[in-house]
Formats: C-alpha cells, sequence, structure tokens
C-alpha cells in the first residue's frame, strides 16, 4: 500500500474516533462552540486529505457533512438530534469506506448520492454547494459502477487504483522530479524497504523500541552518577580507569540513542511533490516546487507535528496564492508559478520559510472581512500597519477566498495552523506584498531536542537557561567592577555604555518577594545577558553552575499555562530541573517586546520587502499606569537629580544644570518630591541650544524599535495619541506641547524677527507630521502639511508658493525621489529648496537624494540638522 | 466484607488501591496506577498551582506530583509524615499523587457503593466518585481525572 494512503488510515481513524466522543458531546451541549470548532476541524482535514488523495467518494461525503457543521459553527442552523444523525450517519459511511479502502487498497464501489442529498437538505442547499458542483456530485455516482472502481469526476485524472502508483520520477515538469528526488539520500526508513538494490542503510525500528531505549540510558547515567560519586569517595585507584572508560562510553551511548530521535525534515516534505502536482492539475495551475534545506535535523516529535500545518499551507499557497497561468501571464509573470520551502537552522531555532510568487494577501479585502466580520473597528483598522492587518489571516474562522472550494476556503486553515504552531512553543509570521508573492515563516524552537544549558541557581532552586539566547554572563555586586544600579524600581546594569534593563530571576518566579536584588554592597551574583529577538536584557540569579547538554521534554498540561518555562528536564545527577524560556520571561516581565513578531523575518525579508519604518522609542511610565512614548532621537540625554537639588522658583520646580536654571516639568500635574520615599528624580532632558528642559517621569521602561501607528487620541493635551508598542497601549506624547509648557519662548531663536517663510511639508505618517510641523511652527515657520506627493502637486496646480519643501523619501505610490524629479521637471516650484526627511541617512540614499533633486538630506528627528539646513537653503533671501 | 466478594468474579475493574489522606481512606482503580513510590525528591516548581508540589523523576521520565491534601483543601502533612507517590498515567502524562499512607489492594463491589452524601463537602464531592463502607470505615473513591484536573492546562 501507498505510504501516503497508510499515514491517511491511520490519521483519520484517529479523527474518527475523535469525531464520535465530540458529536456526541455537541448532541447534549448544542452550543459549546469549542467542540464545534473542534469536530468542523476534523471533518475539515479529513475531506481535504481525501481530496488529495484522489479519494472522491469519501470527498463528497465528508464536504456534505461539513456543509453543515460549517452553518451550525456559524450559528446559521440549529443543532438538532436529527441533524446530528444524520452526520454521525455520515461519519458510519466514511468508516464503512476506509475500512474496505483499507483491506482492498482501493476506495469501493457504491451510492452515496441518497446520504449528501439528506445531508444537503438539512444544509438547505443556499449556496454552500454550488450548482455545478452539486451537478457533478449526482452526475458522478452512476459512471463509476460500470467503469474503473474509482472514476473521477473533475479534471483529476489517474489518482491511486488500478494503475500501479505513480512514480516520482515520472511527474510533468523535471523540477518537481528534481524536488521528489531531493530527499531520497537521506536516511528516510519509510522509502525503499522493496527493491533488490544494494543492503539497505537503514532499519524501521518502532518508535515504542526508542523511547524505552531512551528510558534505560537515562537510568544508566543515573547509576553511572552513582558509580562516580562512590568511586571519588573512597579514592580507590583499581576502579577509576575502567570506571572513566565506563562513563565515557555511557556519554557516547547517550548521545548515540538522542541522535536516533532526529530526523530530517525532508522526511515531512516527501508527500509535497504529489501533492503540489495533484494540486496543479486540479487547479489548472502550472506549479514548481522547490525544496531547499531538506536535511535540516529536527526532532521527531516536532516534525510529526509540524507536518499537517505545513501541509496546509502548500496548499494555501496553491490554491490562494498563486494565479491561473493567464492571470500571471497578465501581470507579467511566468506562467509557472513557484512555491518555495527552505528550512535551516538560526539561532537555535529551525526555520521553515514557504513562500510563493502568486498574488499576495490582498489588505482591502482582509479590511473589509475583518470588518464585516467583526474583528476590528474601522478607527482599529486605520490604525494599523500592513503587517498587523495581514496577521488577521491568522484569527479562526477569517478566509479571503472568495469561494467554498473542495480545497480551501472555509476559514479554518491558517488559524489551526497558527494553533498546531504555537503549541509546539513556535511562532508563524506572515509577509507579503501584493502582487507578488507571499510567505510564511514559521520559527520553531528546539524545545523538544538536545540543547546546551546554562544551570543557575536563585533562592536555593535550580533552573537550566538555554544557551542559544546567553550572549554573557557577568558578575554583580561584592567589589567587582559592576553593580546593578536602578532608576526608580527598575534594576539596570551599566554594562560598556549600555544600559541594560535587568529582570530578577528570584521575583518573576515569586521565589523571593522580599529581598531587593543585589543592592548591598555585600552581596554577589550573576546578570545572565540575554537575547530575544533584537533586544537583550540581563537576569540576575544567586549561582552560576556549569552548562549541560539537556533533553527537553515537555512540561505537563497543568503547568503550561506558566509561561516562564519551556520545558523541563533531567539533569545527570537524576534531579528534575525547570528550563526557563527567555521568551516568556520578557513577554512576562515586559523588558522588551514580544520576540513573536517581525524580528524572524527581519534579516531576509525585509530587506526585500519593504517594511514600515521603525523608529527607537523610549518608554516611560509617568503619573499614571499607561506607558509612554517618546522618540529617542528627541531625547538629549537622561538624567537622575537628587530631589534635594530640586528647587522652586516662582511655582516651577528647577534643577541647577552647568550653571543654568533647568525647568522641570511633571507629567502627573503637580509636583511634590517628598511625598514618597524616593530619593532621586529620573528626568528626560531636551536641549536646545544652551538651554535644556526636563521632563519628571515615574521610571524608564526600555528602549524599543518599532513601526509606529499612533491612533488619533481624545484631544488630550499634550499626547497625539496612542500606539501599540511592545504589545501594550502606550500614548506617545506631544513633546511639543510640553515644551510649550516650558515657556513661552521656548524653542524659538531668540533674535529672530525674520518675516514668515512658508513652508511644505511632505509626509505620509501622521506622527511625524504632528512632530515636525510644530517644531517648524516654533521656529516662525507657516506650515503646510499634506499626506503626499499627489495631494502636494495639486497645490502646485493650484499656484500655492512656497519658500521650501520638506519631504519625506518612503511613501506609498510617489515616493520622495519621484516627487523631487515631478517638482523640478516643471512647474511654479522648480527652483525651490527641497530637504529629503528619512529615517535613514546612508550616502548612497543621499546620493540618489541628491541626483533626483533634493537639495539637502536630513535624518527625521534631527530637529537641529532640519533647522540649520532650512537656515542655510533660505540663507539668501533671509540675509538681506 | 472481603468474604462477599467470592461470591461474585473479581474483575482487576473492581480492585482498588487504598491510600490515607489526613486520616481520610481513600481509593484509587488499580487499573489506573503505574507505580507507588516512597518518598522523593521533588523539584519545587515556582508559579504552579498550589496544588502542585513539583515533579519527580521517574526512571527517566518527569512525574509532576499533586499533594492530595492540598487538592482536598486539608492542612498540609506534617513535617515528620513522609508522602507516598501514586503515580498514574493520563493523556500520556505521569503524574503522582502525594499520599500520607498507601494501604493494601481490595476488591470493592459496584452494589455496596453509595452515592456521594449531599453533605460531603464540596471539594470531596468533586473528586469523589461514590463512597464505599469498608471495615466500619467509609472509603470515598477518588475520580482520578478530576483530581488531576487543575491549573491552566485544562
Amino acid at each position: 500500500m501507498d505510504d501516503l494512503l497508510a499515514d491517511f488510515l491511520t490519521e483519520t481513524h484517529e479523527g474518527l474516533v475523535a469525531l464520535d466522543v465530540a458529536l456526541l458531546r455537541l448532541e447534549k451541549a448544542p452550543d459549546d462552540k469549542p467542540t464545534l470548532s473542534e469536530i468542523f476541524r476534523l471533518v475539515h482535514t479529513i475531506k481535504g486529505t481525501c481530496g488529495f488523495l484522489g479519494l472522491s467518494r469519501l470527498e463528497r461525503v465528508a464536504h456534505a457533512a461539513e456543509n453543515i457543521l460549517g452553518m451550525y459553527r456559524d450559528g446559521v442552523l440549529a443543532v438538532t438530534p436529527a441533524g446530528i444523525s444524520l452526520v454521525l450517519r455520515a461519519l458510519d459511511r466514511i468508516k464503512e469506506i476506509v475500512g474496505k479502502l483499507e483491506t482492498g487498497g482501493t476506495e469501493p464501489v457504491g451510492d452515496d448520492v441518497e446520504l449528501i442529498s439528506q445531508l444537503d437538505a438539512v444544509a438547505g442547499g443556499d449556496g454552500m454547494f454550488s450548482e455545478a458542483e452539486r451537478e457533478a456530485a449526482f452526475a458522478a455516482e452512476p459512471a463509476p459502477v460500470a467503469q474503473a472502481p474509482v472514476a473521477d469526476t473533475s479534471a483529476r485524472p489517474l489518482q491511486e487504483t488500478p494503475a500501479p502508483p505513480l512514480p516520482a520520477s515520472n511527474p510533468v515538469r523535471s523540477s518537481v522530479a528534481k524536488a521528489a528526488t531531493e530527499p531520497a539520500p537521506a536516511p528516510a526508513p519509510d522509502e525503499h524497504t522493496s527493491g533488490g538494490r544494494a543492503p539497505p542503510q537503514s532499519i524501521r525500528v518502532s518508535v515504542d523500541v526508542l523511547e524505552d531505549l531512551m528510558m534505560l540510558v537515562s537510568e544508566l547515567v543515573l547509576t553511572r552518577n552513582q558509580l562516580m560519586q562512590l568511586s571519588r569517595a573512597r579514592s580507590d585507584g583499581a576502579y577509576s580507569v575502567p570506571l572513566q572508560r565506563l562513563s565515557h562510553i555511557t556519554s557516547d551511548l547517550q548521545d548515540g540513542v538522542m541522535k536516533t530521535r532526529m530526523q530530517p525534515i525532508g522526511n515531512a516534505w516527501a508527500k509535497m511533490p504529489r501533492l503540489v502536482r495533484d494540486l496543479s492539475i486540479e487547479l489548472g495551475k502550472k506549479i514548481d516546487l522547490e525544496m531547499r534545506g531538506a536535511d535540516t535535523e529536527l526532532d521527531r516529535q516536532v516534525l510529526e507535528l509540524i507536518k499537517d500545518p505545513l501541509t496546509h499551507m502548500v496548499r494555501n499557497s496553491g490554491d490562494h496564492g498563486l494565479e491561473g497561468p493567464e492571470d500571471r501571464r497578465r501581470a507579467g509573470k511566468s506562467e509557472t508559478g513557484r512555491i518555495t520551502l527552505n528550512a535551516y537552522h538560526e539561532g537555535g531555532h529551525i526555520l521553515i520559510e514557504i513562500s510563493d510568487d502568486g498574488r499576495g494577501l490582498s489588505i482591502e479585502r482582509i479590511k473589509q472581512k475583518a470588518l464585516s466580520q467583526g474583528l476590528a473597528s474601522e478607527a482599529e483598522i486605520a490604525g494599523m500597519s500592513e503587517g498587523e492587518i495581514q496577521r488577521f489571516i491568522f484569527r479562526a474562522g477569517f478566509s479571503t477566498a472568495a469561494a467554498v472550494t473542495a480545497v480551501s476556503g472555509r476559514g479554518v486553515g491558517m488559524d489551526v495552523v497558527k494553533t498546531n504552531v504555537e503549541r509546539i512553543g513556535g511562532t508563524i509570521d506572515v509577509t507579503s506584498v501584493e502582487g507578488r508573492g507571499t510567505g510564511f515563516t514559521i520559527k520553531i524552537p528546539l524545545t523538544l531536542a538536545i540543547v546546551s544549558a546554562l544551570i543557575v541557581e536563585v533562592a536555593g532552586e535550580r533552573f537550566a537557561i538555554p544557551q542559544i539566547g546567553v550572549l554573557e554572563l557577568v558578575r554583580v555586586g561584592g567589589g567587582s567592577g559592576s553593580r546593578v544600579e536602578r532608576i526608580k524600581d527598575a534594576p539596570v546594569l551599566r554594562l560598556r555604555d549600555r544600559l541594560l534593563p535587568l529582570v530578577s530571576l528570584g521575583r518573576v518566579l515569586g521565589l523571593d518577594e522580599s529581598s531587593e536584588p543585589l543592592d548591598t554592597a555585600g552581596d554577589t551574583g550573576f546578570v545572565v545577558v540575554t537575547q530575544v529577538g533584537a533586544n537583550v536584557f540581563g537576569i540576575i540569579v544567586d549561582r552560576l553552575f556549569d552548562t549541560e547538554e539537556i533533553v527537553v521534554k515537555p512540561v505537563a498540561p497543568i503547568l503550561r499555562h506558566i509561561g516562564m518555562f519551556s520545558g523541563n528536564t533531567i539533569l545527570g545527577d537524576g534531579s528534575v530541573i525547570m528550563i526557563l524560556d527567555p521568551n516568556g520571561i520578557a513577554r512576562v516581565t515586559g523588558v522588551v517586546a514580544d520576540g513573536g513578531g517581525q524580528r524572524a523575518s527581519d534579516s531576509k525579508v525585509a530587506s526585500a520587502v519593504r517594511s514600515n519604518e521603525k523608529t527607537s522609542l523610549l518608554l516611560f511610565r509617568a503619573g499614571d499606569d499607561t506607558p509612554k512614548a517618546v522618540p529617542l532621537g528627541l531625547i538629549a540625554r537622561l538624567d537622575d537629580i537628587p530631589v534635594e537639588q530640586i528647587e522652586n522658583s516662582g511655582g516651577t520646580p528647577v534643577v541647577q544644570y552647568r550653571g543654568q536654571l533647568m525647568p522641570l516639568l511633571s507629567m502627573s500635574g503637580g509636583f511634590a518630591p517628598h511625598d514618597e520615599t524616593r530619593t532621586r528624580q529620573t528626568v528626560l532632558v531636551f536641549s536646545e541650544g544652551e538651554r535644556s528642559l526636563g521632563i519628571m517621569v515615574d521610571a524608564i521602561l526600555d528602549v524599543v524599535d518599532e513601526a509606529l501607528s499612533v491612533q488619533a487620541g481624545q484631544g488630550r493635551p499634550g499626547f497625539l495619541g496612542s500606539a501599540v508598542v511592545a504589545g501594550k497601549v502606550t500614548d506617545v506624547i506631544d513633546t511639543a506641547w510640553w515644551l510649550g509648557q516650558g515657556g513661552g519662548d521656548w524653542f524659538r531663536p531668540a533674535a529672530s524677527a525674520v518675516m514668515t517663510r512658508r513652508l511644505l511639508v511632505v509626509e505620509d505618517s501622521a506622527f511625524f507630521r504632528e512632530l515636525v510641523v510644530p517644531a517648524l511652527a516654533a521656529e516662525g515657520y507657516e506650515v503646510v502639511a499634506v499626506e503626499g506627493p499627489a495631494q502636494a502637486l495639486r497645490l502646485r496646480e493650484r499656484g500655492e508658493l512656497f519658500d521650501a519643501i520638506v519631504s519625506d523619501i518612503e511613501m506609498p505610490e510617489m515616493d520622495g525621489y519621484a516627487f523631487a524629479r515631478e517638482v523640478r521637471d516643471n512647474g511654479a516650484w522648480q527652483d525651490l529648496p527641497m530637504i529629503a526627511l528619512t529615517g535613514r541617512v546612508e550616502p548612497a540614499a543621499v546620493a540618489r537624494g541628491r541626483a533626483a533633486g533634493f537639495t539637502d538630506y536630513v535624518g527625521k528627528y534631527d530637529r537641529e540638522a532640519l533647522l540649520g539646513s532650512l537656515t542655510e537653503c533660505l540663507a539668501v533671501p533671509v540675509a538681506a | 466484607m472481603r468474604t462477599q466478594t467470592t461470591t461474585s468474579a473479581v474483575t482487576d475493574a473492581d480492585l482498588f488501591l487504598t491510600l490515607t489522606v489526613a486520616g481520610q481512606a481513600c481509593g484509587v482503580p488499580v487499573l489506573v496506577v503505574r507505580d507507588v513510590l516512597g518518598p522523593q525528591v521533588i523539584t519545587r516548581i515556582p508559579l504552579a498551582p498550589p496544588e502542585v508540589a513539583g515533579s519527580l523523576n521517574l526512571r527517566g521520565r518527569i512525574v509532576t506530583a499533586v499533594d492530595l491534601r492540598r487538592r482536598l483543601g486539608l492542612p498540609s502533612r506534617p513535617a515528620e509524615v513522609q508522602p507516598m507517590s501514586i503515580v498514574v498515567e493520563m493523556a500520556g502524562e505521569l503524574y503522582s499523587m502525594l499520599a500520607d499512607q498507601v494501604g493494601e489492594v481490595v476488591p470493592l463491589r459496584q452494589e455496596d457503593s453509595a452515592a456521594n452524601p449531599p453533605t460531603l463537602d464540596a471539594v470531596w464531592r468533586e473528586v469523589s466518585q461514590g463512597v464505599h463502607r469498608r471495615d466500619g470505615q467509609l472509603l470515598i473513591v477518588l475520580d482520578v481525572e478530576r483530581v488531576l484536573a487543575i491549573g491552566g492546562g485544562r
């Protein structure tokens, strides 16, 4: 029997058993949504697999049952015992067919028309089934009786049945053949059991045997360790040499047995060429499949768990992602679409990329769908970045496929994939460019594999930290060079000019609530500098031990909600130890942004796809609990001022600073330094020439790089609005407003009684507009701001006149370069100074800007540079 | 009582392992029990639900220990009493239930069981499958699955 078929049978058996139980549960509690979803998914999976194996009878029965279940799930149809019985009958029929399939190897002949029509009657037949499909279903049945056991109705030719299984080397296109043979050199025990070739290099071993071996080896290791301890205590020379040998052999044995758990990912991909081939015939599309990194090894268990999600995603890419040959030609692409699978190790994770060069995700369609399904409000969507909108596809019940086809499009799919991936501690991300293709990146930590881990101790308990994320270890306190400092409550470590946020492991784990870690000079400890995604933070521990190779085992289900642990393991001495998950710690303590986001794809995809520009933001707390954010570039420095140095001048708190008085502003209203135990006050210092102004804050939280999308606030003075930063709603402060509070003449050149100059600011981001406009206005310029070049050019047509143009570079539709060329080419603005504002000032970009016609090029947020540049550009007329 | 059982055939399904938790006699079906262990080294798990005593190593497999006293809302075990571990398997995971004492395996017949008395404490009612009278003592049959239904995992 075909491997594929054998697997299908095993899977379907499991699914059917689960279905029986779930359906009966549903009958008792018809409103149980999770059960409904579960049932729906199970049937959907069975149907999907049948479709690809060419088991048309099964597929049709399952499809009809799924229609009803879909309506149950959507609440269109009430759950009735009669309906359930019918679905159960459909299941019985599926079981019957599957049973015969198992013994006979082919789908048995039979007539399901009656059952299907009954199912359809319950479903009401309204739109769930296209007319053509229905006709096909009815017309199909009589035919096969006369001829071959399975004659398919659709354009799906020889599949499973009478013909011998298609050898993989005989497909339609050569690239598929190449892909199919690729995994062969890898040890794939299920492949070559037959054949009179060379003696097989691999044999089948049951998983149970391996697990038993694993257990025995663990026992052996424990015994070995006990022996070693005994021998050390006795200092009996006679045993030490053979014991050493025993020890080495045991270690090697342990390694060897652990390796048996690892399998190349190519094993999971073996079915893909076939799947893609069938898909291409069924959908009438030309598809190339490229597979890279098939020999990337990962744990057997992980492999099993990602098989289905991968299959699902490849299917999705073929069905939704790629266009038909017609559309592709029209879009100027080659007729043959390409699906690429790529696997590689990176930073202790396995990354699997599934990409296609198809039509990409339609942002508009997703928006509409999200709106119509009530997943988000219009205002929320308006404030979302493209990436956030694309991530809607991972929501349950979300599908943009316009038609419900037999292949996919019912809204189970990506959410199932995401659930499965997350179940094994992985993350999934999507990047897509409309018209150019979609790429998914699955990042799976090696949770179930062997990792090297650092053993640490806190409050007398030992924990393992995977070495992968550990950058360095720093000894703190006790007269060593480094010392834990604190900005208000947040401990930090100054490490080579970098301020590192710290997390006390004991506190995070609730082991020592009381103690202030490492505050007193006598205490010593260690900081484990850890990297999560692009962010670095330190974990304070009491002691460090050795590193050990450990086998990560998943934690029991009743502990899985804790989120701080990626697993547990047994150490060489036989004790059980929890493995810390730096991601989880970071997430729970909020020291860094959620690592599950875009970062996985940063290195590769970002260069190809235009990502939203990122801004360094300083997060802090002041007044209430909502985190506040301010662009880091606007801040001159951070200061920690002793409270007793804060004085009062005319009702405003001030502090003497470099011989000048620096006014201090409070975000929470009044300033009352003595009502708390606080002895130092953290201040954000803004500078302008000789003058400085400070904003008092309660705590510095973090510095993050984020693509900001500010949603307009409720007009609270001092705030531009709110944005989601590091997974939390954050108030973005309006710096200009606060600076205005510091004194009327703030940021106004003292001797600038010049005539008003008119500036045009072209900037697509509302956030930047809000920042730049007030800053320029404060300088005495009259500023007109528009959202894009199109509006700017309309102003030109209307005959508006300006003295200079300040323009962003990266804008949708028309970018800054094109805009500059347009301005220079003709019209009244030909000779105006144009200043490019950009997030990145690179020589190449500057050169390109100048070539396009920009007069100058300055970095965003570099207010001084912008003002300087403006003064320079406008110097000639001003001088008059 | 034991003599009565000779009249009807005793299958494994009728056999129960008796155990004591804070003086209360309890029983669990013998079929679910994998191991009975003496006092073990148990690793504490921070942030775990209070009922979870920690985890222990059973021949290379990690077993999550649930303290029956805490699970049933009883006072903590005095320091001099070393808990016994009754290891059970559920959904492929091993769990150990910590009891004060483990007794013998006894047959309990369905006919002798009584439903939970309505006055039974809510925590007990949740985990009890029924009450048996045995040697003048009441023995509560524990539903292992419900005993282990704790934490955010389910």
